[in-house]
């Protein structure tokens, strides 16, 4: 398969891991930002054939791991009401609340759909306009600009039946709580690459400038990753900071304007709360004034939520580079995929999920 | 000007409750649907049951029930699904199918073309898998109580003698083979349902394999075990065939012939193919020793062109499935949790 198979090249690899070898004189640590390359990481078991200098920490780049409890339950208290459709990506819906999943409720007589785009959820509202159709808007800088557009495209069109759960939140302010945080063990960073071809690669540079650290953009594959970790390496091994690309086939410094421009124009910054993590400052993304009307917590009054997280999780240690999963004590244990206690056991992009998918026994 | 009760209509275009209440609008949709298409000894008895005589010896017996959506899609439809898929799973214990019952539940409003066209296909496969429908039933839901039509067949057929195969007969050492490529079905379905479309057609591969299976057993009696990997693709099989036998497997990443377009599909949706359906495919696990003499024989059937030895199965981590990656890394090939749900991002 074409742009596929030349970046899964075992050869390649090999000479990459060869170099990384080479290069890497002492021990360091660097985290992967992005749950798909966690994910990635794991399935294709890079973090065996790394030399043991280096260390992959997992980072907080998975949307449904980070997206609060409350939110959650939001969607569960809106989605019980009569005439709601409820609409979202696959992976959400076996996120947990206190009690139960959108699965569930979709058991219970909840109208809860799959959807792979919001704009197909803005033409069910369409196709149903004597219901309400809520998206649950996820996700970072990935997913915002589709998010977005489907406000906008609603806008114009006077969809009045349409709303979203936002819950967006992008990489940068993240870096910094990580960087800042007293514990931070993190020495460099591979960048979400599908982030970075939206927003360039222009925003990190004061991150990476302030705390010293390089920042290298790169993409999902095996030798996309390997080339990025190396790069990142060489980095440290000079002594350098800075961004350096390492997605060159994808990434630009300037990103996508158009992407940005729709998602200015619909969303605003604001300070966000992460699951696991606590409120990040300027993390998050709300919809404008202009566009209250499709913002599905003004919508549905729901009253107070006050979610319980599990006092066994330790998914916020996990997300932030403190904690292996492996090395949690509810691991494999109370929390596992069926019984998952936090969001990175249910997410497919969560470093606990990954790590009991693909390495729950230590030998491998 | 003469005055008459109206008639009741009898040619329906849509599938009424009516249909399932045993009167005359039942007996018009067994004599205009059902017997053209699947007439045949037995059924022409019109009696409530099927009488046949059988072989001495073991019997084996299975039962399935089929609700796809769309029950219409690229390489079949639902109704070859519920021939094939009953006819697989008797042949995949050894056995030899002869004699299925159907089942229909349909949906008031179903079309009588789209049900035509199903029991058509239907007597179709049973043709081609050289087996008979030889009892049936129909009943008719209200709108919305089904998904438009739902099909249970039922077969029994009889065991070869000299066969043992079980899903606890597996050795280490054993040569695991699938029959060709993996995850086409599921795709079809997945992709019709979602409207995606690629540049080439990915077609379900739902097909009989008892043709296959016995010309396999004809030449290599001493099968282990054999499965068709359907609901949660060649991952679920091969757990649970490990967790039967408590064995390991240990797949070689390289090795699983998977088509192109099935690839780049799933790599879109975020979904692994070995957790996706087949409806036409064969696991074996085999002794080693006549791996190539069985790959040999499958290579020459029209079902098995594709077949490839993906894996072994090994002495360690019992219960376990294992993939070797072409990095030289290995990572377990987990049971799949349900529902497969693509990804965010």
């Amino acid at each position: 398969m074409r742009f596929i198979d030349e970046y899964r090249d075992p050869e390649r690899a090999r000479a990459l891991l060869e170099e990384i070898r080479r290069v890497a004189s002492r021990e360091w640590t660097i985290m992967e930002i992005c749950g798909g390359q966690t994910h990635s990481i794991m399935r294709n078991g890079i973090d065996q054939l790394l030399p043991s200098n280096i260390r992959l920490v997992h980072g907080p780049g998975c949307p449904v791991c980070v997206t609060p409890l409350e939110t959650i339950e939001r969607v569960l208290a809106i989605a019980s009401r009569p005439g709601v459709i409820i609409t979202s990506f696959g992976d959400m819906l076996r996120v947990p609340g206190s009690t139960k999943d959108l699965f569930m409720a979709r058991s219970e007589g909840a109208d809860v759909r799959i959807v792979f785009s919001p704009l197909e959820a803005l033409q069910i509202a369409r196709d149903h306009p004597d219901r309400e159709v809520v998206f649950l808007a996820v996700g970072f800088e990935t997913t915002a600009p589709a998010n977005a557009m489907a406000i906008r495209q609603a806008a114009r069109e006077g969809i009045g039946n349409f709303s979203e759960l936002v819950s967006q939140v992008t990489v940068p302010p993240a870096m910094r709580a990580i960087l800042s945080s007293p514990g931070n063990r993190v020495q460099g960073f591979l960048a979400a690459g599908h982030v970075c071809a939206i927003m360039g690669w222009e925003e990190y540079e004061p991150v990476s400038a302030e705390f010293g650290v390089p920042v290298v953009p790169a993409g999902f594959e095996p030798v996309d990753l390997l080339a990025g970790i190396l790069t990142v390496v060489e980095m440290l091994e000079a002594g350098a900071s800075g961004v350096k690309n390492a997605y060159g086939r994808i990434v630009t410094r300037e990103g996508n304007p158009e992407a940005m421009r729709v998602m200015n124009e619909v969303f605003e910054v604001a300070d966000r709360p992460w699951r696991g993590i606590g409120v990040i400052a300027k993390s998050g993304l709300v919809l404008r004034d202009a566009f209250h009307r499709f913002d599905a917590e003004k919508r549905f009054d729901v009253g107070h939520i006050a979610p319980q997280e599990s006092p066994l999780c330790r998914s916020g240690e996990v997300l932030q580079g403190h904690l292996k999963p492996s090395d949690c004590p509810a691991f494999g244990r109370e929390c596992t995929p069926l019984t998952p206690l936090g969001a990175t056991m249910v997410s497919s992009e969560g470093a606990c999920s990954a790590y009991f998918k693909y390495h729950r026994n230590a030998t491998l | 000007m003469q005055l008459s009760c109206p008639a009741p209509i009898l040619r329906h275009e849509t599938v009424q409750m009516a249909h399932g209440a045993g009167g005359r609008l039942s007996q018009e949709l067994t004599a205009r649907v059902f017997m053209p298409h699947l007439r045949n000894r037995f059924l022409d008895q019109l009696d409530d049951q099927a009488k046949f005589d059988v072989a001495p010896g073991r019997m084996a017996f299975s039962t399935d029930t089929y609700v796809v959506s769309p029950l219409f899609f690229p390489g079949g439809n639902i109704g070859e699904l519920a021939v094939n898929g009953t006819v697989n799973d008797l042949a995949v214990g050894g056995a030899v199918p002869q004699y299925l019952s159907v089942g229909f539940v349909l949906e008031e409003g179903l079309p009588l073309a789209e049900l035509d066209t199903i029991v058509k296909s239907m007597a179709e496969s049973a043709r081609k898998a050289g087996v008979m429908i030889v009892a049936g039933d129909t009943k008719v839901v209200q709108k919305g109580q089904c998904d438009k039509i739902f099909i249970n067949t039922s077969g029994v057929g009889y065991v070869r003698e000299g066969v043992d195969i079980s899903c606890r007969n597996l050795c280490p050492g054993d040569a695991v083979i699938v029959s060709g490529t993996i995850g086409d079905h599921g795709m079809a379905v997945m992709t019709t349902r979602e409207g995606l479309s690629f540049q080439s057609r990915i077609a379900s591969d739902t097909a009989a394999l008892n043709g296959l299976i016995h010309a396999v057993l004809d030449v290599v009696p001493g099968v282990h075990a054999m499965r068709d990997p359907t609901r949660g693709g060649v991952a679920a099989t091969l757990n649970e065939l490990a967790s039967s036998s408590s064995v390991g497997i240990e797949l070689d990443e390289t090795s699983i012939p998977v088509q192109d377009a099935v690839r780049g599909a799933a790599e879109l949706l975020g979904i692994d193919p070995l957790t996706v359906a087949n409806e036409g495919k064969l696991l074996l696990i085999l002794p080693d020793g006549v791996a190539a003499t069985a790959l040999s024989i499958m290579h020459a059937h029209e079902f098995g062109h594709d077949a490839a030895i993906i894996g072994r199965v090994v002495e360690e981590h019992p219960g376990m499935v294992v993939m070797r990656t072409p990095f030289g890394s290995r990572r377990i090939v987990e049971m799949p949790l349900g529902e497969q749900l693509p990804r965010i991002c």
